[in-house]
């Protein structure tokens, strides 16, 4: 009955298409529930109280009690119903806190088909860049920017990074959102149950090219995905680390890009802030530090340490006038999908290629 | 309020003070002065986590072994200490209204504070000039804004000390004098508290990390 | 700083025309409208000669009840600034569909929304509630002024000071583009290296610095100056969430001081608390700044619930339901506001034990919450209710608060916030809670103290207008934000490019002008209440039958509030008074002992002031010479050891024998 308002479909919360998500929806509408337990009779009481003791009526005249302020049983009574509310709601949260815990390894396809969570899930490495999306497929070798495939009914893990400054991925139809932090790697493990063409987006406010930091999200098929990743191979371009540094300067309404190769040890230069020659990776001076530090001598030595650099959140003029923002190596990338370098628009790339 | 069916049910009830209570000068200063310290711990606190968090992270660079001159911060510890003991002792003269007394245990005080400071000043440009500035890591940013901070307390209250002693000099031990002296004695003793913090969980847990 | 400096650049650092937003022709209109307004006003203040006036009797005044009415009026004047971003954020979002971008480039939107939290938070909640305590606290105890009446003054100029700053970053350079927490690395100096987060920085910390000592004062206030026989189970229920709202403050405020201390040493040091690199840790930022957030959001709506408490139990005509669980859950509510901090971040990836402690422990909180509500729902049970304007906007309160309580709950199941968190049903949701308790609270508390503070009531057909105007308009602009969250919108985005969101945004920017609507009507209100203030008149000094002791006194008060200190039997000391036939004393009148008046506080504030905008534009000299300035007056200030007087026993019985003729004349 809950669910009546909801059946429109652009309640892309209410009715996604990924079992995770669906699963917080159903805990979303319980909460609601259990709560409107309470909630609708201290509603009901308000406007009844406040209605037949109005001065005027004859209900105060009657029963008006200017000095009856303590009741124990009435007392018991308003702390233990919100009490037991929220004891119900507790251990609701306690459980699917825990199962629903991103970092942990899906047991189920969808609520009819359990899969053993030792199952190698389909990994998809994300980076939040200004202000775009990079997605690398480590298992396949490939990577795109601003438009994610996933497998339906295949369990995906996302790792999660980012480049600059904080954001938060976030596809609706999938599952919630995790944060997208520089120098970290955080998890979410989610699956797709049907086909769908929709959109994922950066739910963390992160500078002037936030508003369009959105990417096509296909849940395609396991022959619509293979189509699409031979599609994304036929690229023919190539995600190597200086062909990152230049996508990842920043830019606005990036167009799609596909990567037939991808350097595979990008991610983690990317996760431990040194995919530029010479920086030195956080996983290194992680260790040194473990190990009680470097020495007097090493005070003086900051060469490669520096990764934050100054007005590096500006869109470069020149790189603007050229129409062609992000220019990743642009000829080779450009080749792939031609139609998609001219906008963002993730709705029009339903079908697969 | 029509009085004539009230009076029937009156008690003897004074809802007034004849008199003006006498509040004394100053009634709520020493709670108002405990909160400010409070507040001013939580400052600390804050510190002194955010050096929990960050103080492991060296950025390939020193650490607290190759940095801290434990016998330095000894020294400069007992110089500290030794402060809040004059303090003290000025405060038992002003108990017994000798002014000069007071004056004289003052000034020991500010001496001592006085070279505490310039003990931490010293510590800090000799590490700078290392290369081992707020700048060089997390460890070291944490390190230098924890114990600064507490430098610069020791400032503000060393100029504060010297305003006092102006204003006894000039006045002598009146109540409002005694009052502000008691005062900086529990923000000078506060501060003390905080070395010890600083001492134990900066220096000498730092060398054993 | 790298090259050579000019000498402009040392005088002015890096102030120059470039900050003027000479380019922005929204900005310039505003300009010259608040230059031509300022040039009026100075006019007219010269004209009337009022300067002297206000300076002797308002800005130098150390009169809790003056302050009090001077941050009333400040968050009045900051609330139309904080309104006017709403505005243009709705209209901007009803605008920028089918591929256009609006009105608002991401340089000025960015700012909008920063500046909306950041002035609504700091420079209209906090101000109106610093205010509300101020006047009320020591009228319902019985006090002649706070415990440290100099930093009363200090404290409000201080707010005032960082008010400022924010309005000059209108004009003057830039506000911050971060949102209103201005988490790093955003926030850092390489993301952000304008002026805007510097305004951001200064501002707060000089509001804070007022906020944190008001904070004590009033604690201070509240534990030592309590009339004979008030105990603390008999205090007020307003003064008791004024207590729990100041331990807060002062636990509180000094953590949000400490965080930005490290951010702007961040920005102007280099140290590397915040930052990617050199082992810095932004999500320290992020769990220090909500250590303070989440105090401060129940440091606003504390109050607010002593403010419904009276009103319920003084327009039933009953004695508060509950008292005692209402002191207890007041307490419970103020100790658990520091064990919740983390549900502000549950998608920042910790473990789900932690996650579930924290929505777990933010569940509790509506308990106690929840308690309060039943205690004001059964002191209209069997009572006699007046429907005034107070009672009304209480009413609306507790319908409207409990969705917006019970959308905070739901928020607090971590799988659920995956989905909601960032998301317009979480902007919903605490705009639901904070208009509809911090707010309605206030228009509440403003049509019910009204007559106390000037000693004529408030105008009841446009009270009515505006209350209709603001409930109706509420569910219009948040109604939709609530549905939009859960059609998967986020916050803070300047354009959208799904057309089947647009009617639903179009129906918010309507809700934000039946609201504008609300606020006129408000602004009406004030204005035909005070030009037929004669015919509004409010003599007996008690004009709804209140409980507490300030109504025991005249309307406005004396200065020294009491002719008499009263001496307290009761929880409702007014009630019980007059229940005993109470009489006023008309004879035996004694000199009282007040504070004095001093420009102490307007001046280091104003310093304080100056030294941040110094900061902001690197401006060091003047930096340094306005700290030089600030240590100087305060040293200064110590010298001066006659700060009281005596209110002369002749005044006093004046005083008095007016009230009495007055009272006589009016029949009470």
């Amino acid at each position: 009955m809950l669910a009546l308002p909801l059946t429109a479909c652009d309640w892309v919360v209410m009715n996604p298409s990924g079992d995770v998500a669906v699963q917080q929806r159903d805990l979303i509408l319980i909460s609601t529930a259990l709560m409107l337990l309470i909630v609708v009779p201290v509603m009901a009481l308000i406007v009844w109280f406040a209605w037949r003791y109005r001065s005027a009526s004859e209900a105060a005249e009657k029963e008006y009690d200017p000095d009856w302020d303590h009741s124990t049983k009435l007392e018991l009574l308003i702390w233990s119903a919100p009490l037991l509310i929220i004891i119900a709601l507790g251990a609701l949260t306690w459980v699917s806190t825990h199962k629903l815990d991103p970092y942990r390894p899906l047991d189920r396809i969808d609520a009819q088909t359990p899969i053993d969570p030792k199952v190698k899930p389909l990994v998809i490495q994300v980076v939040a860049l200004d202000w775009k999306w990079l997605f690398i497929y480590p298992e396949l070798g490939i990577a795109t920017v601003n438009e994610m495939a996933v497998p339906t009914n295949v369990p995906v893990r996302f790792d999660i990074t980012a480049s600059t400054v904080m954001n938060s991925f976030y596809v609706p139809e999938l599952a919630g959102m995790i944060y997208a932090m520089p120098g970290m790697k955080t998890q979410l493990h989610a699956v797709a149950n049907q086909p769908v063409a929709s959109t994922g987006i950066s739910a963390n406010y992160s500078g002037a090219g936030f508003s369009h930091m959105r990417f096509a999200y296909k849940a395609l098929d396991r022959a619509g995905f293979e189509a699409w990743a031979a599609g994304v191979k036929a690229s023919g371009a190539s995600l190597s680390r200086d062909v990152y540094l230049k996508l990842a300067k920043p830019s606005e309404k990036a167009p799609v890009a596909y990567f037939a190769r991808s350097d595979p040890k990008l991610f983690d230069t990317i996760v431990n802030l040194c995919p530029k020659p010479g920086q030195r990776c956080m996983s290194e001076l992680m260790h040194i530090d473990r190990m009680g530090g470097a020495g007097k001598e090493s005070a003086h030595d900051i060469g490669g340490l520096q990764y934050d650099m100054p007005d590096s959140h500006v869109i470069e003029q020149s790189d603007e006038n050229k129409g062609q923002e992000t220019a990743p190596d642009a000829g080779h990338a450009a080749s792939g999908p031609a139609d998609h370098s001219s906008h963002s628009g993730a709705d029009a790339h339903a079908q697969h290629r | 309020m029509s009085s004539a069916t009230a009076t029937a049910h009156r008690e003897e009830r004074a809802y007034h003070l004849p008199e003006e209570p006498h509040l004394h000068e100053g009634h709520s200063t020493m709670l108002g002065f405990w909160m400010y310290l409070m507040s001013d711990c939580l400052i600390f606190a804050i510190l002194f986590a955010t050096y929990a968090v960050l103080g492991g992270n060296y950025a390939g660079g020193p650490g607290p072994k190759d940095l801290f001159d434990l016998n330095l911060i000894a020294l400069n510890t007992a110089m500290l200490l030794f402060s809040s003991i004059t303090y003290g002792f000025a405060m038992l003269a002003m108990e017994k209204d000798r002014v000069s007394a007071t004056q004289g245990w003052l000034l020991i005080t500010l001496l001592f504070g006085g070279a505490f400071l310039f003990i931490e000043l010293y510590e800090f440009s000799h590490l700078i000039h290392e290369g081992a500035g707020p700048t060089r890591s997390a460890f070291l940013s944490s390190f230098f804004t924890l114990v600064g901070t507490h430098g610069l307390h020791v400032t503000f209250g060393s100029i504060w000390l010297i305003t006092l002693m102006v204003q006894v000099a000039r006045k002598g031990l009146i109540t409002a004098n005694k009052r502000r002296l008691l005062c900086l004695s529990m923000f000078w003793h506060f501060l003390d508290v905080i070395w010890i913090g600083v001492f134990t969980f900066v220096y000498l847990m730092g060398m054993l990390r | 700083m790298t090259g050579t400096l000019t000498t402009t650049q040392m005088i002015l650092g890096r102030l120059n025309w470039d900050a003027f937003p000479l380019h922005e022709p929204i900005v310039v209109a505003t300009f010259a409208a608040v230059v031509l307004g300022g040039i009026a006003m100075i006019a007219a203040l010269s004209y009337f000669r009022l300067w002297g006036y206000l300076w002797k009797e308002w800005f130098t005044s150390v009169d809790h009840k003056k302050i009090g009415i001077m941050y009333m009026v400040l968050g009045l004047v900051m609330f139309l600034r904080g309104f006017a971003d709403a505005i243009m954020m709705r209209i901007q979002q009803a605008w920028a569909f089918n591929g256009s971008e609006g009105y608002l480039n991401a340089h000025h939107y960015d700012q909008i929304f920063t500046a909306h939290g950041v002035i609504m938070i700091f420079f209209v909640a906090m101000p109106f509630i610093t205010g509300l305590m101020n006047y009320i606290v020591p009228l319902q105890i019985g006090a002649r002024d706070v415990s440290f009446p100099f930093l009363n003054n200090f404290s409000f100029w201080m707010t005032a000071g960082g008010a400022v700053l924010v309005m000059m970053s209108l004009f003057v350079g830039e506000f911050a583009q971060t949102g209103w927490l201005a988490y790093p690395p955003l926030s850092g100096i390489d993301y952000s290296p304008a002026t805007g987060v510097d305004y951001y920085i200064w501002a707060l910390q000089v509001a804070g610095v007022g906020t944190t000592l008001s904070g004590i004062n009033l604690i201070a206030t509240i534990v030592k100056m309590r009339a004979p026989g008030m105990s603390l189970m008999k205090m007020p229920v307003f003064t008791w969430t004024s207590l729990c709202a100041n331990v807060l403050i002062v636990a509180s405020f000094p953590i949000l001081t400490a965080t930005l201390v490290l951010l702007s040493l961040d920005r102007y040091v280099g140290t590397n608390f915040f930052t990617n690199d050199f082992g810095g840790n932004p999500m320290m930022y992020v769990n220090l700044i909500w250590i303070w957030g989440h105090p401060e959001v129940y440091i606003l709506i504390l109050p607010l619930f002593g403010v419904f408490s009276e009103v319920t139990s003084t327009f039933s005509g009953k004695r508060l339901f509950g008292y005692t669980s209402m002191v207890y859950a007041t307490c419970t509510i103020m100790v658990l506001s520091y064990l919740v901090w983390l549900h502000h971040f549950f998608t920042m990836g910790s473990g789900a034990s932690v996650n579930s402690f924290f929505g777990i422990t933010t569940m509790i909180i509506s308990i106690p919450t929840g308690a309060k509500l039943f205690n004001w729902l059964f002191t209209m049970y069997r009572g006699k209710i007046r429907f005034e304007l107070p009672m009304m906007w209480t009413v609306a309160f507790m319908l409207t608060f409990t969705i917006g309580g019970m959308t905070g709950v739901l928020l607090a199941v971590p799988p659920a916030d995956f989905v909601l968190h960032n998301s317009l049903f979480l902007i919903a949701h605490f705009h639901n809670v904070i208009i509809g308790g911090v707010l309605f609270g206030l228009f509440a508390a403003i049509n019910y103290w009204w007559p106390k503070a000037f000693g004529f009531k408030l105008n009841v057909f446009w009270g009515k207008v505006s209350f209709w105007c603001w409930n109706i308009g509420f569910w219009l602009a948040f109604g939709p934000l609530y549905v939009l969250g859960l059609m998967g919108v986020t916050r803070r985005l300047r354009v959208l490019d799904d057309p089947t969101l647009h009617p639903w945004f179009i129906v918010a920017a309507i809700g934000a002008a039946v609201i504008a609507c609300g606020i006129g009507a408000m602004l009406i209100q004030f204005a035909v209440s005070i030009w037929k203030r004669e015919e509004y008149k409010e003599l007996s000094g008690d004009p709804w039958d209140g409980r507490t002791l300030e109504w025991a006194t005249s309307s406005p008060p004396p200065d020294y509030n009491f002719a008499f200190t009263p001496v307290v039997y009761d929880g409702d000391t007014w009630t019980d008074m007059k229940k005993h036939g109470y009489q006023r004393p008309l004879s035996g009148y004694q000199p009282i002992h007040m504070p004095s008046n001093t420009g102490a506080g307007i001046i280091l504030a104003g310093l304080a002031t100056v030294c941040g905008f110094a900061l902001i534009w690197y401006i060091w000299w003047l930096a340094g010479l306005s700290f030089v300035g600030i240590v100087g007056v305060a040293i200064g200030h110590t010298f001066n050891y006659k700060r009281d007087f005596y209110i002369p026993q002749d005044v006093v019985t004046r005083t008095e024998e007016e009230r009495t003729r007055i009272l006589a004349s009016a029949g009470v």
